[in-house]
């Protein structure tokens, strides 16, 4: 080896083949706990025997094959109730370089993504199994990046895991009746890590990043193995299009730049040119669903090069679909603002009145804009300051009591 | 095999569904029944009179006391419940959808610990 291989380069490589080798290991032992814990002990030989005889060949296939080895160790010693886990173990083909084991290696994951995220587990515990046991996170940077001490996670992990052993939840993808449904559930979760790390600005920006890169992996992940479903290509556009835009979100002072106001030149051309490449293979496919409209709201947005440029018709034709299939509140609240933009926004305003929204921050924010566009400063500013008072982010607040202390300063026309 | 616990909860003190409700909740749970015996998934099920009716049995001090029951002083309680075996948990909840659309109310679906194992 040219460079050396120091305990970062390590872990590196480690995140990366972690969910395999999990996944993998968990098939052979039928058991969580012992894959997770037998992947962590190859760590230890790896940091001991890499730094001098160099990354092999194929480290993923190391890491899998080393696991196995200290689990069938591992369960020798211990008591006779693992023996028949041991026993099966003993009798899976060695290596892994047949075919069939490689059908087997390539469902492993999505097996593994299914169990993490089955509904009989609680939104945070899925979210908290899918970041440690398929993204290969530490339990400090999963309960940093969260906001909860390390104890309470480490808690969630192991109550998760006893509930699947308990439960019997099973280590298998869904059939095609339940697919539909269970799917929706995985791209939730990813969607939901994604969002962890996009739309909150406190706690540490680093690993806000991380949750972001994390749920994109996973959305690369998900479209490898589940090429025929349009809403995991869907959600991957939806994720890099936001992505692209991270950079032009805040400014130097790290406040909250919105969207007509960025710098477009600050947009990443490279996942932009990716997210719209999935978007039009999404609309080749005409199986539209929540995620592809989505994603395809933001190829029009990323498409214009001034705010002034943005095909406001085409958005709003987007929003009128995805009205048609998740008529949600907070889908009517968006769909309003493209409303404000196509039809003015006195139109707008009707719209957004119309909502029950009341605790929401945004619904106040998007009328306080209304009516700051109509003249009505006073209500305009009365609103910015009920948003504001309802917003848990600090950036956001900071912009909305801005935007408040705006309104009070401009007379009334 | 797994040992599931089916049990049906409803919130006291509200008004009973009405008669032709009952009696479709009663010809639902009784199909049920029939279908949990013919896949052999069935191991025992039955309904709850009134909580009002339970009496609570405990050992305090040494001293073994009786009183009025139910234990739990929950507005939810449970109205009855099913016993029945599943190869996994997804097998258990299938019962389960079932279940819930034939009493037409909640149903908390609970694995018995492997040694009570059929």
């Amino acid at each position: 080896m040219t460079h050396p291989l120091d305990e970062a380069a390590i872990a590196q490589v480690f995140r990366r083949e972690f969910g395999q080798a999990v996944a993998t290991l968990t098939r052979v032992f039928g058991d969580l706990d012992v894959a997770e814990d037998a992947v962590q002990e190859a760590f230890v030989v790896a940091l001991c025997k890499w730094p001098e005889a160099g990354l092999p060949p194929n480290p993923g296939g190391w890491i899998t094959t080393t696991a196995r080895r200290r689990a069938i160790d591992r369960l020798r010693r211990e008591s006779r109730r693992e023996e028949r886990h041991a026993q099966a173990a003993l009798v899976e083909r060695p290596g892994g370089a047949s075919e069939e084991e490689d059908a087997f290696m390539h469902d492993d994951r999505l097996r593994l993504i299914f169990t993490c995220c089955h509904p009989a587990l609680a939104t945070h515990a899925q979210i908290a199994l899918t970041l440690r046991l398929l993204g290969g996170l530490e339990t400090s940077e999963i309960a940093h990046a969260f906001l909860v001490s390390e104890a309470t996670l480490a808690q969630r992990l192991v109550r998760a895991k006893r509930k699947i052993a308990a439960a019997n939840i099973p280590y298998r993808v869904p059939d095609d009746a339940e697919l539909p449904d269970r799917l929706r559930g995985v791209l939730a979760v990813v969607y939901l890590i994604f969002n962890e790390g996009y739309a909150a600005s406190t706690g540490d920006a680093v690993v806000r990043e991380d949750l972001c890169a994390e749920a994109i992996r996973l959305g690369r992940l998900l479209a490898t193995l589940m090429p025929d479903e349009p809403e995991v290509a869907g959600l991957l556009a939806l994720m890099l299009l936001s992505a692209a835009r991270r950079p032009a979100r805040t400014a130097s002072d790290g406040s909250l730049v919105l969207l007509p106001d960025q710098d477009r030149s600050r947009w990443d051309r490279a996942l932009i040119a990716e997210g719209q490449a999935l978007v039009r293979a999404c609309l080749r496919r005409n199986r539209p669903g929540p995620y592809q409209l989505q994603a395809a709201i933001n190829a029009v947005h990323s498409d214009a090069t001034t705010a002034a440029d943005t095909d406001w018709q085409q958005i709003l034709a987007l929003y009128d679909q995805l009205m048609a299939l998740a008529a949600t509140p907070i889908v009517a609240l968006n769909r309003a603002v493209a409303v404000a933009e196509v039809h003015g926004p006195d139109a707008a305003l009707e719209v957004v009145d119309g909502l029950d929204l009341e605790g929401y921050h945004l619904f106040h924010a998007t009328r306080a804009d209304l009516l700051r566009r109509l003249d009505r400063s006073a209500e305009a500013a009365a609103a910015y300051e009920r948003a504001a008072g309802l917003a848990d982010n600090t950036a956001e607040r900071r912009f909305l009591e801005q935007r408040r202390k705006l309104q009070l300063k401009t007379p009334p026309t | 095999m797994t040992l599931y616990l089916l049990s049906v909860h409803y919130v006291e003190d509200q008004p009973p569904p009405p008669p032709h409700v009952v009696e479709e909740m009663h010809k639902g749970v009784m199909a049920l029944n029939d279908e949990l015996q013919a896949a052999d998934a069935w191991v025992f099920a039955g309904g709850l009179e009134e909580p009002s009716t339970s009496t609570v049995v405990r050992e305090d001090n040494g001293e073994v006391l009786v009183t009025d029951g139910p234990f739990p002083e929950a507005k939810e309680q449970i109205g009855g419940f099913w016993v029945i075996k599943a190869a996994d948990g997804d097998e258990a909840l299938a019962w389960a959808r079932k279940a819930t659309l034939a009493c037409k109310g909640p149903v908390d679906v609970r694995p018995f610990q492997p040694d009570v194992e059929a």
